[in-house]
């Protein structure tokens, strides 16, 4: 399961960190993300819910770039 | 300006005016530690809260740690400098809170100056792609409500008035008009269309009213398709860019560690082996310096927007690519394999001329569409388009298909037959052979030969000149595929000017081909196949890079290639090669400037050449160029 999401961050760099900080998430598979379209794709694993994770990848991604928003 | 960006205006303005205020203010000691503050509070407030969670969050090595420990160091610095023993060793400790205050808001310039870019960008980008159509007019009551395309059923007619965007794919019912298409496919010329033509979304309606009954689906829209697309289009990472996150992720923590081992060591070993003074301020100075400079921004920031700008300016010009990966591997094709019809060829067959005729061309030419009308051949096809006239069906009898030879028929109670050799051999005619490309009808009234018409697939009018603008652009090798026979597809080569041919391939054959081409080429050479997408996704795949031409419309084509050319001129696979070029050039441009001028200063700033000043530039000068160069990838009209 694929979806995509509209992000807000400042800098390159920080759209790198917070790219490696959603694939460390629990129940992301993969994540990437785009800084100039200001979008995260992120592929769930089977059976989680979107929510709840992406409620962990927000939070996560507010450790290593406090300045960040994700729009779920 | 975004409400983020106003605000920083104001702090960059207010603290660089304090600044100089604070210039003609004679304050000593504690109390001019504490104006100074005021403005470096100011401009660097959120730095330092950043750099703060950062340490809490043990995600110190970023740019806002970097920007805090450097600043507050020079503080630090200045503080010492004011002590009497700072001042044997000659450094004028008057300026030094300045320098601090400087070094922060020059970045936060820098930043400023990033984000403006940026957005600015992304906006002529998406203006550049501006073809998402707003709302789709219905006619209800006798008059136009509009409503939102997401809500149009399939099937519902919708009404398109001159200069508004078609927004769904579908038929024109009523009405004709021309369309101007080059949103989409960057082709300037509009295209006529009427009743029963099909229309794709994203066109522009020029002249006339035209009521359409779609036949999509708003998110099954050809313009649905290219924006996602487009937009989604960064999902596949190039090596630069995968290059460049690494590089970054060592990059700042050995810098640290660099500039920790050059705050302590020298002074270390001056002390202790060397019976020097230490000069602990001259080296945690050049340590700050070190900070400073090696900010990575100006790289991680300047190899996307590259990507993006180019990819953007290519869409411009009818070319997608899917990803920056793509764009890349493009660069560095040397062997262009091309399918022969649909892509050099019009795939429409097409009557060339008729020889040896007895009588009339055009009577050849009558005769021959008349016995073929039943069929729905190609070739029959282009009889009768040939013919351009009405068949009356009655004048026709006793029609005798024989496959693989053709079709004898009585027109008018004379016998016609017409077809390949094997026909006129089967009926006795003695025929002259033919000596011309293509496919050959053979045409005989009443057992007596009266000529052949050639038909031949048309090549397309670019096809040539799309060839040798490949070769001046470094292509190595054109290979070019085809089921075709061998004397046709000999021939079509030789009249392009394509290297190597191979003729009457299945479409199993094709993938192994490229599969033997791939193996032979070089590790960086990369292989592009051009094709019309309709069934050669195999191949498409298997190849490097699959480039789908005359995509528009064409969802299999679309989903199967890694780029599509939105119309089918082959001219523009040299374009999308140029525009590949110019993009990967500009990214190595940044990535070798931006890492050689930081090199260099580092190396400068470790030295003592490099003071705080330099090392702004290093910072932010650099990213600031290397956006500025970054921009010109959009720029790719003239290419």
């Amino acid at each position: 399961m694929k979806k995509a999401y509209k992000i807000e961050v400042d800098c390159a760099n920080c759209a790198n960190k917070m790219e490696e900080a959603a694939k460390k998430t629990a129940g992301v598979k993969d994540a990437t993300v785009n800084f100039m379209a200001l979008k995260m794709h992120v592929e769930f694993e089977e059976g989680v819910d979107h929510k709840a994770v992406m409620k962990e990848v927000l939070a996560n991604c507010k450790k290593v770039e406090d300045d960040c928003e994700i729009f779920f | 300006m975004n409400k983020k960006q106003k605000k920083m205006l104001v702090r960059i303005l207010v603290s660089a005016a304090l600044i100089i205020v604070l210039k003609w203010i004679p304050a000593e000691g504690l109390l001019r530690f504490a104006l100074y503050m005021i403005p470096y509070i100011i401009i660097g407030y959120d730095v330092l809260k950043k750099a703060w969670k950062g340490i809490c969050n043990r995600q110190m090595f970023d740019e806002n740690f970097l920007m805090a420990i450097a600043t507050i160091g020079a503080i630090a610095v200045a503080l010492y400098e004011g002590s009497a023993s700072a001042a044997a060793l000659g450094i004028s400790g008057e300026n030094d809170y300045t320098e601090a205050i400087a070094v922060m808001l020059f970045y936060q310039i820098g930043e400023f100056f990033q984000s403006y870019a940026v957005g600015k960008s992304r906006r002529n980008i998406s203006e550049l792609m501006d073809i998402r159509p707003d709302y789709a007019n219905i006619e209800k009551d006798g008059e136009l409500e509009q409503v939102d395309p997401d809500e149009v059923e399939i099937g519902t007619i919708i009404v398109v008035k001159p200069g508004e965007k078609v927004p769904i794919d579908g038929t024109i019912i009523e009405g004709n008009t021309s369309l101007n298409t080059s949103a989409l496919t960057g082709e300037s010329l509009p295209r006529e269309a009427g009743v029963d033509d099909e229309v794709i979304s994203g066109c522009i309606n020029l002249s006339g009213l035209i009521k359409i009954r779609t036949t999509k689906e708003f998110g099954e829209s050809t313009v649905s398709k290219i924006l996602d697309l487009v937009e989604n289009a960064g999902s596949k990472k190039s090596k630069s860019e995968n290059f460049i996150s690494k590089f970054a992720r060592y990059y700042t923590p050995a810098v640290c560690y660099g500039a920790l081992a050059l705050a302590v060591l020298p002074p270390l070993v001056r002390w202790l082996f060397m019976g020097l003074s230490p000069m602990w301020p001259v080296y945690i100075y050049r340590a700050l310096t070190f900070l400073v400079i090696s900010c990575p921004c100006a790289l991680v920031i300047s190899i996307p927007l590259s990507f993006f700008a180019g990819i953007g300016g290519a869409s411009n010009q009818g070319v997608l690519v899917k990803g920056s990966s793509y764009l890349e591997a493009l660069s560095e094709a040397k062997y262009v394999v091309f399918d022969k019809t649909g892509t050099m060829t019009q795939g429409v067959f097409e009557v060339n001329g008729v020889y040896e005729n007895t009588i009339p061309k055009e009577d050849v030419i009558e005769m021959a569409a008349y016995v073929e009308s039943f069929s729905t051949h190609p070739i029959s096809k282009s009889l009768l388009k040939a013919y351009g006239k009405e068949v009356d069906k009655n004048r026709i009898h006793d029609v005798q298909e024989i496959s693989g030879h053709g079709v004898i028929a009585k027109v008018d109670e004379k016998s016609v037959a017409a077809g390949n050799e094997k026909l006129m051999k089967q009926i006795g005619v003695a025929f002259k052979p033919c000596d011309k490309i293509g496919t050959v009808v053979h045409v005989a009234i009443d057992q007596q030969y009266v000529g052949q018409i050639v038909i031949s697939d048309i090549l397309k009018p670019h096809a040539k000149e799309a060839i040798s603008s490949l070769k001046r652009n470094g292509v190595k090798k054109t290979v070019m595929l085809t089921g075709d026979t061998k004397v046709v597809a000999n021939q079509v080569a030789k009249e392009l000017g394509i290297d190597e041919v191979y003729s009457e391939l299945l479409p199993a054959d094709k993938v192994s081909i490229v599969e033997q081409l791939l193996e032979k080429k070089g590790k960086k050479e990369k292989l592009a196949f051009v094709g019309d997408g309709i069934n050669d996704a195999p191949v498409l795949s298997r190849a490097d890079i699959g480039i789908a031409m005359g995509a528009l419309g064409s969802d299999a084509a679309i989903e199967s290639a890694d780029i599509v050319l939105m119309d089918d001129d082959p001219l523009k696979i040299s374009k999308a090669i140029k525009i590949s070029r110019k993009c990967l050039r500009i990214v190595y441009q940044n990535i070798f400037f931006a890492i050689g001028i930081k090199l260099i200063c580092l190396v400068l700033g470790a030295l003592g050449i490099a003071n705080m000043w330099l090392a702004i530039f290093a910072d932010v000068g650099v990213m600031v160029i290397a956006v500025l160069n970054a921009i010109r990838a959009l720029f790719v009209k003239k290419l």
